[in-house]
């Protein structure tokens, strides 16, 4: 990490409901490819500034600047598309689909076939035997069937939208793996245990490629053992080149974790370093211990 | 708690979905098939075709057994064509959620296509003949007329989208209701269209409506139904390919939660506007069908009634599944016209004993014994119904 390029720069955004100022004039920078935590008590902005970042709210004042592009303004979709995702605090996943239709959701955000190419199976391409549908099939008692199948895809071709939900299935499936819940893939959402709820939310927005990736307290209600683990899959996907932001309140955890931190209090930025640096700050420890900041 | 219920659900008996996706490929193919050979048999349902046997039983179903009953083979070409309505508003309220209660204006604009662009006797067809100096019996063909009601709905469905989809729920449904009347109201005002008298001698797959027509002839509608059951087909095919890609995926994710959806990349905007213009052709599509059957319309078939109908029939059998929206638009197509040559609506106050009037009544009771006993409808998509459940218990008890 010697030349260290910055990702994304929050670039004094201000956020104000109404009276309540919920982010107040908030810098900070991220690096590509490290680890950032961003740590605070409870109703210190951190969701909010999660939520200015990807385009749920609008910031009233300021910019978000990701990869050169200010995103601040932008919709939520595009800013995904651009290369922000993010997990959330209180879990939101598409309760009714299996947990494997929902990283799928995510996958399409890199897709490009939409209703006519699903429809017509345009433009169609000849003779990729890999990408044919059911190639791979089990040699089951349906073996007949799949080789029909499978001369016919030949024969006709196989269209764009076809190889796309096959790369996609693919790769859900191994991302499912790397998250440690690909057993769970043909699970309804809702009928998911807990944990495997919030790895399926990490699992769906890594579905969608993105630069950087932002968890809300993916370790919230875990037991100290799960959330070892949980640390362990986020240093993982940071090794695979993702930049990651943490949102945690676990200071021991984060410690171990991060690479940085950013402390927000009330919608301020109050401190900003290593690790090591943060722990020691007399304003951190004021704001999580609640004396009153004479500063 | 988890646990406990997938086990409960493990108990189970296996549901006919999931016998039905067991099976093998090659049985389905039969299974279908066989299904597809009755349809097309239907108009000659009761009898052995080629023979002179009966089928004991099966004539019972027809609407021409009773006194006074009507046309069978008119019944089914209607009962298709509402199916195939159901179809097209199964995916915007169905599948992308989106409460569209203007319908009809779809269904007007696709039988307006085929009137106004392929019959002698329109206003159009002469404007053109006399601006563009052509034939004298000069008509848009009506293979062009089908692609002109698909391109014309669909636009249409696009600019009523464009501003109004960003609306949410009542909203959208006033809206859309509104553009329903717009339509109608056009129709019957402005001299371009006809006005309240209508458009005669709307063309078939033949041509003009003629004695000398072979097939679609008036006096035999049974190549009218297998038209429109080709139809059906495929519309069928078509959705369940939209259903299975990444634009159901995408409305499915947008029905459940619009926002994360959209933080994870799905432009909500533009499938919503696809749902639209799908659903809009399939409309159009629909009333180029049914006028060309009748060969004549006029503004008064297409009011807000219809729309409101046509809703009913989604809800009825089961949105956001074709087989529940296809069945509640047969049920309530078919049951008036069967009960009315069994003499069984002789009881009623007169007005209502014509089955159009009298639909209206069963929709009525349908909707509140249905909307009862089984909200989400008779046959429904399992999704859309755990999801009706689950918004019904976020209701507080004491509203
Ligand atoms: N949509 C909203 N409307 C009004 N006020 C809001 C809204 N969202 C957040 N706030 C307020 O903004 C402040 C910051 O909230 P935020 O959720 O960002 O805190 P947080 O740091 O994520 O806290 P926690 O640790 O509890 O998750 C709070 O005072 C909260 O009440
Ligand atoms: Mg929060």
């Amino acid at each position: 990490m010697a030349e260290r390029s910055v990702l994304l720069k929050v670039d004094n955004v201000t956020l104000k409901f109404g009276g309540v100022v919920a982010l107040d004039s908030v810098s900070f920078d991220l690096y590509q490819g490290e680890i950032l935590g961003l740590i605070g008590p409870n109703g210190a902005g951190k969701t909010t500034c999660f939520n200015a970042m990807t385009g749920v709210y609008r910031p009233t004042s300021g910019q978000v600047v990701f990869d050169g592009q200010t995103v601040s303004g932008k919709k939520p979709y595009e800013i995904n598309h651009s290369g922000i995702a993010r997990t959330f605090q209180n879990i939101r996943l598409f309760p009714e689909m299996t947990a494997l239709e929902n990283v799928l959701v995510g996958t399409d955000s890199r897709h490009k076939v939409s209703a006519p190419g699903a429809l017509f199976g345009l433009p169609r391409r000849w003779g990729h035997e890999e990408d044919l549908p059911e190639v791979r099939a089990k040699g089951g008692p349906d073996r007949s069937w799949q080789e029909f199948k499978r001369s016919a895809a030949k024969f006709f071709g196989v269209s764009r939208h076809m190889q796309e939900e096959r790369a996609a299935e693919r790769k859900a499936l191994e991302l499912m793996h790397f998250c440690g819940i690909e057993r769970a893939a043909n699970e309804q959402a809702r009928n998911l245990p807990y944990g495997s709820q919030r790895r399926l939310e990490i699992a769906r927005a890594l579905a969608t490629e993105p630069k950087l990736l932002c968890l809300d307290e993916p370790a919230a209600g875990f037991n100290p053992a799960e959330k070892v683990e949980l640390m362990d899959l986020i240093k993982k996907i940071r090794d695979t080149g993702v930049t990651v932001l943490l949102i945690e309140h676990d200071m021991r955890l984060v410690m171990g974790v991060t690479d940085r931190i950013v402390v927000l209090e009330f919608g301020r930025k109050i401190a900003d370093g290593a690790p090591a640096e943060v722990r020691d700050n007399p304003k951190v420890i004021a704001a999580y211990l609640g004396v009153p900041d004479a500063a | 708690m988890t646990a406990n219920e997938n086990t409960v659900t493990k108990k189970k008996k296996r549901s006919f979905a999931d016998r039905w996706n067991g099976l093998p490929g090659w049985s389905r193919f039969f299974w279908i098939m066989g299904g597809v050979i009755f349809l097309f048999y239907l108009p000659e349902l009761g009898n052995i075709p080629g023979t002179n046997l009966e089928i004991p039983g099966l004539g019972f179903l027809r609407t021409d057994v009773g006194v006074g009953g009507s046309d069978w083979d008119s019944i089914l070409f209607r009962c298709a064509v509402f199916v195939l309505i159901a179809l097209g508003l199964n995916v915007v309220v169905g599948l992308a959620g989106l409460l569209d209660l203007g319908y009809v204006g779809f269904f007007a604009i696709g039988a307006y296509s085929v009137a106004l662009f392929g019959s002698q006797q329109s206003p159009v067809v002469k404007l053109l003949r006399a601006n563009f100096d052509l034939a004298p019996d000069w008509a848009l063909a009506w293979s062009w007329c089908i692609l002109l009601a698909i391109v014309l709905t669909m636009f249409s469905g696009v600019l009523l989208g464009w501003p109004t989809l960003r609306l949410r729920g009542d909203y959208l449904a006033i809206v859309t209701l509104g553009f329903g009347e717009i339509i109608r109201i056009i129709a019957r005002n402005s001299t371009i269209t006809g006005g309240p008298d209508g458009i005669t001698a709307i063309p078939g797959p033949e041509g003009a409506p003629n004695a000398q027509n072979k097939y679609f002839s008036i006096l035999d509608q049974k190549w009218w139904y297998w038209l429109a059951l080709v139809a059906v087909l495929v519309v069928i095919l078509a959705v369940r390919r939209l259903e299975n890609s990444r634009v159901g995926r995408s409305w499915l994710a947008i029905r459940e939660d619009e926002d994360a959806a959209a933080v994870m990349g799905v432009h909500g905007f533009k499938f919503k506007l696809w749902a639209f213009a799908i659903g809009a052709a399939i409309g159009g599509l629909s009333g180029l069908l049914f006028a060309s059957q009748q060969a004549f319309i006029d503004p008064s078939q297409f009011n807000v009634n219809l729309s409101i109908l046509f809703v009913a029939m989604v809800v009825v059998g089961g949105a956001g599944n074709m087989a529940g929206a296809a069945l509640g638009a047969i049920l309530l197509t078919y049951l008036p016209e069967r009960l009315r040559s069994l003499g069984a609506l002789e009881f009623l106050p007169e007005r209502f004993q014509d089955p159009a009037e009298f639909r209206y009544l069963l929709f009525g009771l349908a909707m509140v014994v249905v909307m009862i006993l089984r909200p989400q409808g008779l046959l429904p998509s399992k999704r859309r119904a755990r999801e009706l459940k689950d918004r019904a218990q976020e209701v507080p008890v004491n509203g």
